[in-house]
């Protein structure tokens, strides 16, 4: 995990917590180094930040709006919570308002067990859908000889566009279509086998928090991700410094 | 180095042509008027001038907006030394005797006359239109014989830039692309900011249904849009200017693009303007016509040729804006604003308004009118005197029910309202917003519920999709609107529909998101009872509906309650 130079020097308090931060931390980070949980569904450690899922918002005081915890560096005495009534409301609409988007069939899936969106359901006490299900008419792309995309478990967090951009320097994935109908498209909309681009490097497959992207020949429950892996990498090739690592489950 | 434009000779000479005619014959061009038949009107004005032979008295001018859009086409007769006449619904046929009779017998044809001293026109007041309809835009001579670029002229010999920008401080200008921030505040950012080049834009992406404003403006006064773009650039420091326009508004980059070329060649842009040092590139840029990417980070986005989707603040633009260099949106009628305050002063513009909100704005009034169009009123002026003097009121003996001011971002006033001022605190504090200037009247006949519904649907299929609240909370919203309209809602729908309100008001990422519940809340404020009626009733165990209509629903029992997110 990268830090900025030198000692912490900002007193923050998150969540009645008294901690020091470094300067340029935002208040996820300072939050995760104390051990204190924000949920989170965009943010990867290792990816720039995108802001898309607003899950992380945090109340600051005297603070007339909502921060977005992963994008909000913190400054001397900022004093944080990361959840109230309200916000705790907000997260859990969204999160169901994320599976009725998609076709979130956990009992089918490859990743059931293993999926940040069943982890969050369980955070926010998601226990039943209000909303109408959309029944996208989303598409499966299975061209690939090693990986496979279905659309319909995608929350469009934009990581594997990121993460193949940022870390692979392959830039296969875009974001194609507006509002509810924007998906992940390869190569300006082509078939994910037909990429010259894609290095077969898997590490979209790693990082998506959902069953959308994953290895070929998983059955049911049997697919693992390590999104983690990214800010090993990131911290081995930008400090030189390979850090102890639990593997993926 | 381009020739200098001598203002004053220019001025002079232009104004020495129109005195050698008799008459001007001024023949409305604008959009409005050309689709409701003004381009055969302006013909038959031509071959008739010619067959009466009377060419070389009458000029005939193509013009912008005359304002009274309803009453289109629209011809104005301007003798020389005699009062002018307007005529409305003008055909070929009528444009004919118009000069047969009007012009040279001097007969005034008296059923098609335009009364232009009725309230339409007398309760407006004009800074942004002042040409619009009186001059042909596509001529600099008209716009610098009317004292065009002497703002600039002034600003450049006689001011430093930040006597420019004290001057629109004093003057209390604020934005009028929707939020009202001070204008002055944002100039300052941008001299103040590090890093070179700096950039500007005018944002002319008017995504807003029904809104022509700043199509009108550029349309119709180009050189007033470019003059205020030199001057701010000047006063902020901004070496290369864009316009963004949509590319629905052809004849707008049209002429803007003629406009640009024109200064040009007259040393009115490019390097060394009007011989002082102070160089500006100005370009238009056009956009795919998203409403999303009239947001300032979706704007940028834009023109640097990516994706239109709105990026997190801060940065901001006067920080990192396009290219990562500093960088200053301002709306077009905003900038539009500043030659004619740069010339008179901040006291003058201070005159016009209320405390808090200087000046006028031009609004696109539409809906059940009786007149309908384009107009520039005084900040303040109440609901009332636009609806019944300028409107002139519900056609057929119709019933005022609510104005929808600010689009899909903004509220209903229903009528216990008509008497509060329009300016941006008054509209923000009743639940409604100025937004870039589109009013609909609603009569009686609308449905409040259905008109709720109209708006989040322009929104869901106007969410860029880059946040999660939007890009899903607008097409639940719309879903549980839609059973509430037809009749199948039940009272969970329309709890659910409240509480997605503030879930999506308070999490989403840009002002679409932020302000697409507003005009559900602001109809649920006012027009409760017609959701509630709407509503199948609830049934109770011993199958009868209960007596007691539901109450408003408590808010979620927060800890706080918050205004929004960032
Ligand atoms: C969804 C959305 C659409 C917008 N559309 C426009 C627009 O069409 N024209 C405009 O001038 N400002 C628009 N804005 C406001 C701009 O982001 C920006 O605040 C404005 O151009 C600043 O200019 P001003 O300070 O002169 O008002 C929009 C904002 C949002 C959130
Ligand atoms: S495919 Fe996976 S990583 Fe990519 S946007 Fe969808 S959910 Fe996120
Ligand atoms: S609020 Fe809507 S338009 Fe704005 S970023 Fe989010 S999805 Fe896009
Ligand atoms: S984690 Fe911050 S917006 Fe998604």
């Amino acid at each position: 995990m990268s830090r900025g130079n030198g000692r912490p020097s900002i007193p923050v308090t998150i969540d009645g917590q008294e901690a020091m931060a470094y300067e340029g931390e935002t208040i996820l980070d300072v939050a995760t180094r104390i051990g204190v949980r924000i949920p989170r569904l965009c943010y990867l450690e290792g990816l720039s930040v995108w802001g898309g899922c607003r899950l992380c918002l945090v109340e600051v005081e005297d603070d007339p709006r909502y921060r977005l915890s992963c994008a909000t560096p913190v400054v001397a005495e900022m004093a944080v919570t990361t959840t109230n009534w309200e916000l705790h409301n907000h997260r859990r609409r969204i999160v169901e308002m994320l599976f009725a988007e998609g076709n979130h069939i956990c009992a089918v899936c490859v990743s059931n067990g293993d999926c940040e969106l069943q982890d969050l359901a369980a955070e926010t006490d998601v226990d039943h859908i209000h909303y109408d299900l959309q029944h996208p008419d989303a598409s499966v792309d299975a061209s690939h000889p090693k990986y496979v995309l279905d659309r319909e478990r995608c929350v469009l967090c934009t990581r594997c566009v990121r993460v193949c951009n940022e870390i692979e320097g392959a830039h296969v994935w875009d974001v194609g279509g507006r509002g509810s109908d924007s998906m992940i498209v390869a190569e300006l909309s082509k078939p994910w086998g037909e990429s010259p681009s894609c290095t077969w490097c898997g590490k979209c497959v790693l990082v998506c928090p959902t069953g959308a992207l994953a290895f070929k020949g998983r059955a049911v429950g049997e697919m693992r991700h390590d999104p983690a892996v990214i800010d090993f990498l990131k911290t081995a090739r930008d400090e030189g410094k390979w850090y102890e690592r639990q593997e993926a489950r | 180095m381009a020739k200098q434009i001598d203002l004053h000779d220019v001025a002079h000479s232009e104004l020495e042509m129109r005195s050698r005619y008799t008459t001007r014959v001024k023949a409305c061009s604008s959009t409005a008027c050309l689709s409701a038949g003004a381009g055969p009107v302006r013909q038959a004005l031509d071959q008739a001038a010619e067959r009466e032979d009377v060419n070389s008295d009458v000029q005939v001018v193509p013009t912008g907006c005359m304002g009274m859009c309803s009453s289109g086409p629209l011809v104005r007769v301007e003798p020389r030394g005699a009062e002018p006449t307007m005529y409305a619904q003008v055909t070929p046929d009528i444009a004919t005797r118009i000069i047969r009779e009007h012009v040279v017998v001097r007969k005034l044809i008296d059923e098609h006359v335009l009364d232009e001293d009725q309230p339409f026109f007398s309760r407006q007041r004009k800074i942004v239109l002042g040409n619009a309809g009186r001059i042909d835009p596509e001529r600099i001579e008209d716009y610098v014989a009317e004292g065009g670029y002497q703002a600039l002229a002034g600003a450049l010999n006689d001011l430093a830039p930040e006597e420019v920008i004290e001057i629109i401080d004093d003057s209390g200008l604020r934005g009028r692309g929707g939020a009202g921030y001070p204008t002055a505040k944002k100039w300052d950012m941008l001299r103040r900011a590090e890093g070179s080049p700096k950039y500007l834009i005018a944002n002319g992406d008017e995504g807003d249904q029904g809104a022509y404003m700043d199509r009108t403006i550029m349309e119709d006064d180009p050189h007033r849009v470019i003059e205020g773009m030199i001057i701010a650039a000047y006063a902020t420091g901004a070496s290369h200017g864009y316009i963004y326009v949509r590319a629905e508004y052809p004849t707008a980059v049209e002429r803007l693009e003629r406009a640009i070329r024109v200064a040009r060649r007259q040393g009115l842009l490019g390097r060394n303007i009007l011989g002082s040092d102070f160089d500006l590139q100005l370009e238009v840029r056009i956009g795919a016509g998203a409403f999303v990417c009239g947001e300032e980070t979706a704007l940028m986005a834009s023109i640097e040729g990516r994706r239109g989707t709105p990026s997190l603040r801060p940065p901001y633009p006067t920080e990192k804006g396009l290219w990562g260099q500093p960088t200053m949106i301002n709306n077009v009628e905003t900038l539009a604003n500043v030659p004619a305050i740069v010339a008179n002063g901040a006291e003058w513009f201070g005159e016009v308004g209320t405390a808090q909100s200087k000046g006028t704005k031009v609004f696109a009034l539409a809906g059940s009118l009786v007149n309908t169009g384009l107009i520039e009123v005084p900040m303040g002026i109440t609901l009332r005197e636009i609806v019944f003097d300028i409107g002139g009121g519900i056609p057929n003996d119709g019933v005022f029910k609510a104005a929808q001011s600010g689009g899909p971002s903004g509220g209903c006033l229903p009528a216990s309202l008509l008497d509060s001022p329009v300016d941006y605190e008054s509209l923000r504090k009743l639940g409604s917003m100025m937004g870039s200037g589109g009013l609909v009247v609603m009569d009686d006949s609308m449905r409040m519920p259905d008109v709720a519904r109209f708006y989040m649907e322009f929104c869901r299929e106007e969410s860029c999709g880059k946040c999660a609240p939007c890009r899903t909370g607008t097409v639940q919203m719309h879903a549980l609107l839609d059973r509430i309209c037809e009749g199948v809602g039940r009272r969970r729908d329309l709890q659910h529909l409240e509480s997605l309100c503030r879930t999506v008001r308070q999490t989403s990422l840009c002002g679409l998101g932020q302000s697409a519940p507003n005009p559900v809340v602001s109809t649920l404020d006012h027009f409760r009872h017609e959701y509630l009626d709407l509503l199948v009733p609830d049934v109770s165990y011993n199958g009868t509906a209960p007596s007691v209509p539901p109450r408003p629903q408590a808010p979620d029992p927060a800890v706080t309650t918050k205004g929004g997110s960032r």
